[in-house]
């Protein structure tokens, strides 16, 4: 199977010209078996949650928090959304004609992209002031975490810590998305240098034909990884026992027995009624 | 990406006697296979030795895909008639001049005798930066080195570009387009009927071809409805030369009405973009309008509106605008 294509500059240099669309079928097989096979496992998988027993003692304990607990700012909902929307367009505009659907594509792939694009700044921006920008990432920190998530895979009951604000698999995928959206955007940009776009001067020859070689790969290879990632990512919000995750994506808040179940109150701290009384007698 | 007028190179040639065993030769060669019809446009690639493909299907010898016959209150003519048959055919002469004109103005009598309606139709573009190997974007690369800032691009598009600036030089299919023909094209998986303006496609669609056409795919025969059948007809070709040579800009025009008012018309272009373009919007302002001055001048800006020229096509602007103006009013009107 070819990986990549090649051709020949003017000079008769052998130049990269783009990725093999054989990769584009792969990321789609590879995306339907992970869900194939993750939905066989879960049907006989140990729950990951804490016991009822265990949840019912922490209401108990936590019962001076807000039956509603705030997950995701309307901010934060609607750059997901804007960025969703805009992630599909970009997806079937760029693989439909490659699926033989054909129609003119383009202009609706880098408007689309252009939308992506701003919506990842805002977010930058949104995370990096209002929101606990940390909360998202992976670090050696989570190693235990992640020992215990796998163990509890496995159906061990592993007293070990539960996540905060985020899932560590939440986490491992915002760092995938992280990656290849990146590189997909910046690589997209600098190939808008090439079409008609009422924002550049077309310049095709803005770089060597090698280094736009790499920048049409760069872009493939992060749109495949893309189709893998989003066919993952949307298996995962219908799943059943992830729809409360995905459900406070679009209202925005989960119960306090949710939070209890699947979080460590530590590691991801709210806020009391009697507090946030007290902060806004206090006018903090 | 040398230009070898030489011998060409080694391919397996196929000389079918039936349809039925052409498309199985497609089919089976898939993406490998090349149609041969006349053979001008395809012995220009295979001994630039800028095309290769492994297996040449020849029509040639194929009888039902030849001649041209009364269908219905219409014609049908077969992919593989001659461009020199097509202009004697009494009907064609009687009731398709606008056929016969654009078919006779397609370069040189011996090229008429030996291309054919099929292979005028769907011949390749003349850019010459696709055509002496270069890898732009309609031989898979990711450049249009005709549409750079020092690119020689006088015979490109002046619209409907997207990435690649090549245009379409059939003669002959914006008369079709005008006469509202249907392309019939045959697969293994059965026959399909198109009209003739949804035959051609521009890169948007797809940056490596300029027809439907698909591998395995072959256009059988060319169908003509009665409709326009004697109709007022106008084409006019403006090339660089009056010998022969490519159209920098064409136009086809087939209206009918009462008196001097127009009440139906289809008029389309090419040499302006990468396919044939059927100009709707000017059909639909003229329409029910006399076939005045005035009318021509509003047809000739409508044409042109969105036209983008590159460094060196600019005069097809004005071109494009005085020849609709010409298709409407007639040449002594511009």
């Amino acid at each position: 199977m070819d990986i990549l294509t090649w051709g020949h500059s003017p000079w008769g240099e052998r130049i990269l010209a783009h990725i093999s669309w054989n990769l584009f079928w792969a990321s789609l097989f590879a995306g339907i078996v992970f869900f194939v096979a993750h939905a066989s496992y879960m049907v006989l998988s140990a729950h990951r949650k804490r016991s009822a027993a265990e949840t019912d003692a922490l209401e108990i304990e936590h019962r001076d928090l807000p039956p509603q607990i705030v997950r995701h700012s309307l901010a934060a909902r609607l750059f997901h959304w804007v960025m969703a929307g805009a992630m599909f367009v970009l997806l079937f505009t760029a693989f439909l004609p490659v699926a033989g659907i054909k129609f003119p594509w383009v202009t609706w792939h880098w408007m689309a992209g252009l939308v992506m694009a701003g919506s990842i700044l805002f977010h930058i921006i949104h995370a990096s002031v209002w929101l606990d920008f940390w909360s998202i990432w992976v670090g050696p920190k989570d190693i235990p975490e992640f020992r215990a998530e796998i163990l509890r895979e496995l159906g061990h009951d592993v007293p070990g810590p539960k996540p905060g604000k985020y899932p560590l698999g939440n986490r491992l995928y915002h760092m995938a998305i992280v990656l290849a959206g990146l590189a997909v955007v910046i690589s997209g940009i600098t190939m808008m240098v090439r079409v008609r776009t009422p924002f550049f001067t077309r310049n095709p020859y803005l770089l060597r034909d090698t280094t736009w070689g790499l920048v049409y790969v760069t872009h493939g290879l992060a749109g495949v990884a893309l189709v893998g990632l989003v066919i993952a990512h949307v298996y995962f919000a219908v799943r059943p026992e992830k729809w409360w995750i995905t459900k406070s994506m679009l209202l925005g808040w989960i119960t306090r027995r949710q939070y209890l179940e699947h979080h460590d109150p530590h590691r991801w701290a709210v806020e009391s009624i009697a507090a946030k009384a007290e902060a806004q007698r206090s006018g903090q | 990406m040398a230009v070898i007028h030489d011998v060409m190179p080694s391919f397996g040639l196929y000389q079918p006697a039936s349809v039925a065993d052409a498309l199985n030769l497609l089919d089976r060669h898939g993406r490998d296979a090349w149609i041969l019809a006349g053979g001008l446009d395809s012995f220009d690639w295979l001994k630039d030795r800028i095309k290769r493909p492994k297996a040449v299907v020849d029509l040639s010898g194929i009888s039902e895909l030849q001649g041209i016959r009364e269908s219905g209150d219409g014609l049908e003519i077969g992919a593989m008639t001659t461009l020199t048959e097509v202009v004697r055919h009494p009907a064609v002469r009687e009731r398709y001049s606008l056929l016969l004109e654009a078919a006779e103005h397609a370069a040189s009598p011996q090229i008429r005798n030996q291309g054919t309606i099929g292979g005028n139709v769907s011949q390749d573009t003349r850019c010459w930066y696709y055509r002496t190997g270069w890898f732009c974007y309609r031989a898979g690369g990711n450049i249009c080195y005709a549409d750079t800032p020092t690119a020689m691009n006088r015979e490109h598009a002046i619209l409907g570009a997207d990435r690649c600036v090549a245009v379409n030089p059939s003669d002959t299919a914006p008369a079709l387009i005008a006469l509202d023909a249907s392309m019939v094209v045959r697969s293994k998986s059965g026959e399909r009927v198109v009209p003739a303006e949804e035959y051609f496609i521009g890169p948007g669609t797809d940056i490596t071809r300029m027809t439907i056409l698909q591998p395995g795919d072959l256009l059988t025969a060319i169908r003509i409805p009665g409709t326009w059948g004697g109709a007022r007809f106008y084409f006019e070709k403006v090339r660089d030369r009056n010998v022969w040579d490519f159209a920098l800009v064409s136009v086809a025009s087939a209206m009918s009405g009462n008196g001097e008012t127009i009440e139906r018309v289809r008029i389309a272009v090419n040499g302006v973009a990468a396919r044939p373009l059927r100009l709707r919007a000017v059909e639909d302002a003229v329409r029910g309008k006399a076939r005045s001055e005035e009318t021509a001048k509003l047809a000739g800006d409508l044409a042109i509106q969105g036209a983008l020229p590159l460094q060196h096509n600019a005069y097809k602007v004005p071109l494009m605008r005085n020849l609709v103006k010409r298709a409407i009013r007639g040449a002594e009107g511009a």
